[in-house]
């Protein structure tokens, strides 16, 4: 790709000089909330409070031990993680089935089931919640970890399915008839020829139910109110809040063991999150 | 060309039934399900903690529409939407603009800056950011004092009068990078030759990006307004985190309101399911109203 729309010239070493600069001091005071959270974290109490700046007189490492251990973080992390995986999975699965059947065949009441999954798109998640709270309650997987995590999948699943489809309709005929040939039937097919291909898709779709399932809030708010033990991180960093409001350090530490895992991860598949992010607006 | 009759066609696709159940039934237990549900409770005298409840029609609903607080928080979302969706919109256009240019080096870490935010959980900037904006010794303050922008430090969430602008732009801060990205997208869909017939016709500077770069990107647009504008409506995490409505209600969007209505009890009330699902209800008729809207405008646009 050469470089159309460059309005900032080549050869205009000082406007490019200037813009980059500036965009230096943006980038800077942009991220300065996440860099003061995460340098809190390593701080005292009364050091936070000093000053604006980063560095730590000294790491002070027992923030995390209290917040891991006293704080139960520990514990809601694990909670998370499994939630996520789980959820992902789950996600992965049913709406590449979905979006493959819907890509490459046409069957009676195919354009019903699409047009009820689009219906659903713009479904604000607090008018849901209430009966999703009555539906756990009444299925008795409302006390543990297996009605948030069916839950947490079970989110409106649109972008996933039209991911999925798009990618699985642009695949040759020749290879499905293939398969075919060598007595491949369905199922197999799907396993073996069709699911290898997607491995870009499947990337993609699974960043962005981590990134659902992680930071979801209204959701587990809303089922862990009576269960502590089954709290995710985000709301037992709320809770943290609630509960030892003057621990600041010790939060500072929470919020860092919350929003970490997620950022390391951004960094290293960065690309897939584009593609996730643009594919709503691309399809 | 004969058609095979119904019953031989769906039994032909058995396995394609197969392939869309579990993902149906997923759907159909936590999406579609939920909706019909709410519709039902909305009709309910009904806490939501025991089995008794009593069907009492519209009242809820009669009683929602009579509730001052109930106007003041629907009024607000959307106060809150047209407050933030226009700056996020031409701001994340313009910083698309410079980084979509590929002389400027830096241009991808300035990318992965942009969007940290937006994969931050969002409960957590929330919590952080009433750090961030404490009146005492909080960042924010310290740096406006420091520099001598203010003498005194800003209440920023305990005023009601500066509390909602605040909470907005944190909600700006915290996904401009997520409209950057459509930009981004939109802005790579203008093909080259386009460009360069554009330049050899003298089109130059603001005349190239109103004339030609703007018509391309402009179907675009209107698909990241409607994204955008549903999305600025859900904003729960971010404000119930900062100021759970607060102070005395003067940040309490819709979804707010139905969250307190429906679970919170520490004023000695109880909790309402019923009536929470009326104004749940009334609220995603409204927001789906505007969608519509929003869809059919999409449509005459795209159609000139």
């Amino acid at each position: 790709m050469s470089s159309y729309l460059n309005f900032i010239a080549e050869k205009n070493q000082v406007k490019y000089l200037i813009i980059t600069i500036a965009f230096i001091i943006f980038s800077f005071f942009w991220i300065y909330p996440l860099l003061w959270v995460l340098s809190a974290s390593f701080k005292t109490d009364f050091e936070i409070w000093g000053g604006l700046g980063l560095i730590p007189d000294r790491l002070v490492w027992e923030n995390f031990e209290r917040a891991w251990f006293g704080a139960n973080m520990g514990r809601y992390f694990f909670n998370t993680l499994i939630i996520t995986v789980v959820s992902v999975i789950i996600v992965v699965v049913t709406t590449g089935m979905f979006g493959y059947v819907i890509g490459r065949y046409s069957f009676p009441g195919k354009k019903i089931l699409i047009g009820i999954l689009i219906s659903t798109i713009f479904i604000p998640q607090g008018y849901t919640i209430i009966p999703v709270f009555d539906l756990l309650n009444n299925l008795n997987i409302s006390k543990n970890l297996i009605g948030l995590t069916l839950a947490t999948a079970g989110h409106t699943p649109v972008i996933y399915i039209l991911l999925f489809a798009g990618y699985f309709s642009r695949v040759p005929v020749e290879l499905e008839e293939a398969a075919k040939m060598d007595g491949a039937g369905f199922v197999r097919t799907f396993i073996s020829i069709m699911l290898p291909l997607t491995k870009p898709v499947v990337a993609t779709v699974s960043i962005l139910q981590v990134l659902h399932a992680w930071n979801d809030f209204l959701l587990p708010v809303v089922i862990t109110l009576g269960n502590p033990d089954i709290r995710t991180l985000s709301v037992g960093v709320y809770a943290f809040k609630g509960e030892y409001f003057v621990d600041w350090s010790g939060m500072a530490a929470a919020s860092v063991i919350t929003i970490l895992p997620i950022i390391i991860l951004f960094l290293f598949m960065q690309k897939y999150f584009v593609e996730g992010v643009q594919g709503a607006v691309k399809g | 060309m004969h058609k095979k009759p119904l019953s031989k066609q769906i039994y032909d696709a058995r396995w394609c039934y197969l392939f869309v159940l579990p993902c149906s039934i997923l759907t159909g237990m936590f999406v579609i399900y939920p909706i019909g549900m709410s519709w039902y409770f909305s009709l309910l005298d009904w806490s939501g903690f025991t089995k008794e409840a009593k069907f009492i029609g519209l009242q809820n609903y009669y009683e929602a529409v009579n509730d001052k607080f109930f106007w003041d928080a629907f009024i607000r979302s959307f106060i809150f939407m047209f407050g933030t969706v226009p700056v996020k919109i031409v701001l994340g256009f313009i910083i698309a603009v410079f980084l979509n240019n590929q002389v400027l080096k830096l241009a991808p870490f300035f990318r992965t800056v942009i969007f940290m935010p937006v994969v931050t959980a969002i409960a957590i900037i929330g919590i952080v950011m009433t750090f961030v904006f404490s009146p005492f010794n909080g960042p924010a303050n310290k740096f406006l004092m420091s520099t001598n922008l203010t003498s005194a430090p800003i209440d920023f969430l305990g005023n009601p009068d500066t509390v909602l602008p605040t909470v907005m732009g944190v909600y700006v801060w915290k996904w401009l990078g997520i409209t950057m990205m459509y930009w981004l997208a939109a802005l790579q869909t203008v093909p080259q030759d386009v460009y360069d017939a554009a330049k050899i016709d003298g089109a130059e500077g603001y005349r190239l990006w109103i004339h030609i770069i703007l018509p391309i990107v402009l179907p675009f647009a209107i698909v990241i307004i409607l994204v955008e504008a549903v999305g600025a409506l859900n904003v729960f995490p971010l404000i119930e985190t900062m100021t759970a409505g607060g102070p005395f209600f003067s940040s309490e969007v819709m979804e707010i309101y139905i969250f307190r209505t429906a679970f919170v009890t520490d004023s000695g009330t109880m909790p309402r399911l019923g009536y929470a699902c009326a104004a749940g209800v009334f609220w995603g008729v409204a927001v789906l109203f505007i969608t519509v809207l929003q869809g059919l405008w999409m449509r005459r646009t795209r159609r000139i």
